[in-house]
């Protein structure tokens, strides 16, 4: 009899110990997914830092006048930078997007910088860049909505509380202004 | 994304039914090649030859199942290099036949970081990106899987085309990739171009051939000897039309589904309806395409041609691009 109940409690026992360690896995594996996720952006958003100086350069020379929206994107950019959460980096990330936005749109006025080679290149891989850190956010939403949902829901609640898995920030940008180039209309 | 996966399933378990198909094939083309080749022995010749099958006469065909066995077993033998081809070189073959030339990022930017978008919305590698100099407008991809792909475009679509409808149909080929509906597709261009050139050889041997064994052989073994012959003719027949079929079988409802992926990547139905509408207006006949990698164009290549047979909508291996049109317009203003 004390055998017998000594047996129930031993595979009761390595069950548990079973599903600790599949949700514990479960749990890296998600959180690596959102994190490659993130590293994808980031990718985007350091070559976006690495693009802006050569466009600010590239402008002076044509249109030196436009000072206030050259040192609004040089501001943005060096926001983003500095940023040290998501949520910060998104709203600098923001910042970066409408001023390079008001930027192509006041190169409508200059024919000479419109015909410019190397600036028509650099619109081309910035306007791609904003493209790319759209589609890589909506892919890093995905695998943080996932990670968070697991994370908050019960039973796994309890293993991601005892191993330190917290809930990781949505990379939110404004609506639409991710996807589309930036389009000019007056 | 369980239907994705379902997708992929049935792409790469119909690739191994095709294979199997194709071996299934071969084999019985051998042996029918085989008996018209080695010649039948007659009904009485088993008896006569139970004991040593080739000394009494000298020119007596061995016994069936000899001939059958090796037959079989050369079969088999091509069988296999035929697929170990078309996997890894299969690629290559139909990059080459379509006559595509491979790019670099500084050739074109532009198409570059359209493609590259494109992966990131689809969580897909880069495929290598060919230009066929061809002013007809189309495009296709092909590989044996995503890590392996390329996307082909001709000169004449990438220069028409507006940067969100480029997006739009590299957004389609790369659906195909992720569904791996190009490993079918190369294995279909490959194996049935292979087949279909087979047949001809032997349709040739028959013509202008024949074994001399079979003309010199008279009563006894005639009446196989006709068998053999009809069948011979029947496979003949059947092995273009089996590859035909199952390229129409591959063609429409895949073109429904990546254009719906693409939509889903791009975010933008309306951008690929349009540059559908570019393709369909396009009267040039793409001249690198053939019979055998038409279907992996995303329209038609011989459009004169279709037209000519659409009439009964058997024949044709891409659905009315109207059709395709009206379906992402559904998907614009928010239905399924």
């Amino acid at each position: 009899m004390v055998w017998m109940v000594l047996g129930v409690l031993v595979v009761v026992a390595v069950l548990v110990v079973l599903y600790l360690i599949v949700a514990y896995n479960g749990l890296v594996r998600l959180r690596n997914a959102a994190q490659e996720a993130w590293a994808q952006i980031d990718v985007q958003l350091k070559r976006r830092y690495d693009l802006i100086p050569n466009l600010v350069e590239t402008v002076k020379g044509y249109a030196s006048h436009e000072k206030d929206t050259l040192e609004r994107v040089v501001k943005a950019r060096q926001a983003g930078i500095s940023a040290s959460t998501v949520e910060d980096q998104a709203a600098a990330e923001n910042m970066i997007s409408g001023a390079l936005r008001q930027l192509f749109a006041l190169s409508e006025a200059y024919p000479d910088l419109k015909a410019n080679q190397n600036f028509l290149s650099l619109q081309e891989e910035l306007s791609s860049t904003e493209n790319k850190i759209g589609f890589a956010r909506q892919y890093y939403n995905d695998q943080v909505r996932a990670m968070n949902t697991r994370v908050e829901m019960f039973p796994t609640n309890i293993i991601a509380g005892l191993f330190g898995f917290k809930r990781m920030g949505f990379f939110e940008l404004e609506d639409g202004a991710a996807r589309e180039a930036p389009k000019v209309s007056f | 994304m369980a239907s994705f996966d379902d997708l992929i399933r049935e792409n790469k378990r119909n690739t191994v039914l095709l294979c199997v198909l194709v071996t299934l094939l071969l084999c019985a083309l051998a042996s029918v090649i085989a008996l018209v080749v080695v010649g039948v022995p007659e009904t009485s010749g088993y008896a006569r030859h139970s004991t040593s099958p080739y000394d009494s006469t000298g020119a007596a065909p061995p016994p069936l199942t000899h001939t059958l066995t090796v037959a079989v077993l050369a079969a088999l033998a091509v069988a296999a290099v035929m697929i170990a081809f078309s996997y890894y070189g299969g690629a290559a073959t139909v990059l080459a036949i379509s006559r595509a030339r491979e790019i670099r990022k500084s050739d074109d930017p532009q198409l570059f970081n359209v493609v590259e978008e494109m992966t990131i919305a689809g969580n897909l590698p880069m495929p290598r990106i060919f230009v066929i100099d061809d002013t007809a407008m189309n495009a296709f991809a092909t590989g044996r899987d995503p890590r392996h792909a390329a996307v082909a475009i001709t000169e004449g679509l990438r220069r028409r085309l507006s940067r969100d409808e480029l997006q739009a149909v590299m957004a389609h080929e790369l659906a195909h990739v992720r569904n791996y509906d190009i490993r079918l597709a190369m294995f279909v261009a490959v194996l049935v171009g292979l087949i279909v050139i087979l047949a001809d050889v032997f349709a040739r041997y028959m013509w202008w051939g024949g074994s001399s064994r079979r003309r010199s052989n008279r009563g006894g073994g005639g009446a196989i000897q006709l068998i053999v012959l009809v069948l011979a003719l029947v496979l003949m027949i059947l092995a273009p039309l089996f590859a035909k079929l199952i390229q129409l079988a591959l063609s429409r409802q895949r073109e429904y589904l990546a254009d719906a992926t693409a939509a889903g990547m791009t975010r933008h139905p309306e951008a690929l309806a349009s540059a559908l509408a570019k393709l369909e207006a396009d009267p040039e006949v793409l001249e690198a395409a053939n019979r055998g990698t038409a279907h992996l164009y995303i329209v038609n290549p011989f459009k004169p041609h279709e037209r000519r047979f659409s009439a009964s909508g058997l024949f044709r291996t891409h659905p009315e691009i109207k059709d395709r049109i009206s379906r992402l317009m559904t998907i614009a203003r928010g239905g399924v």
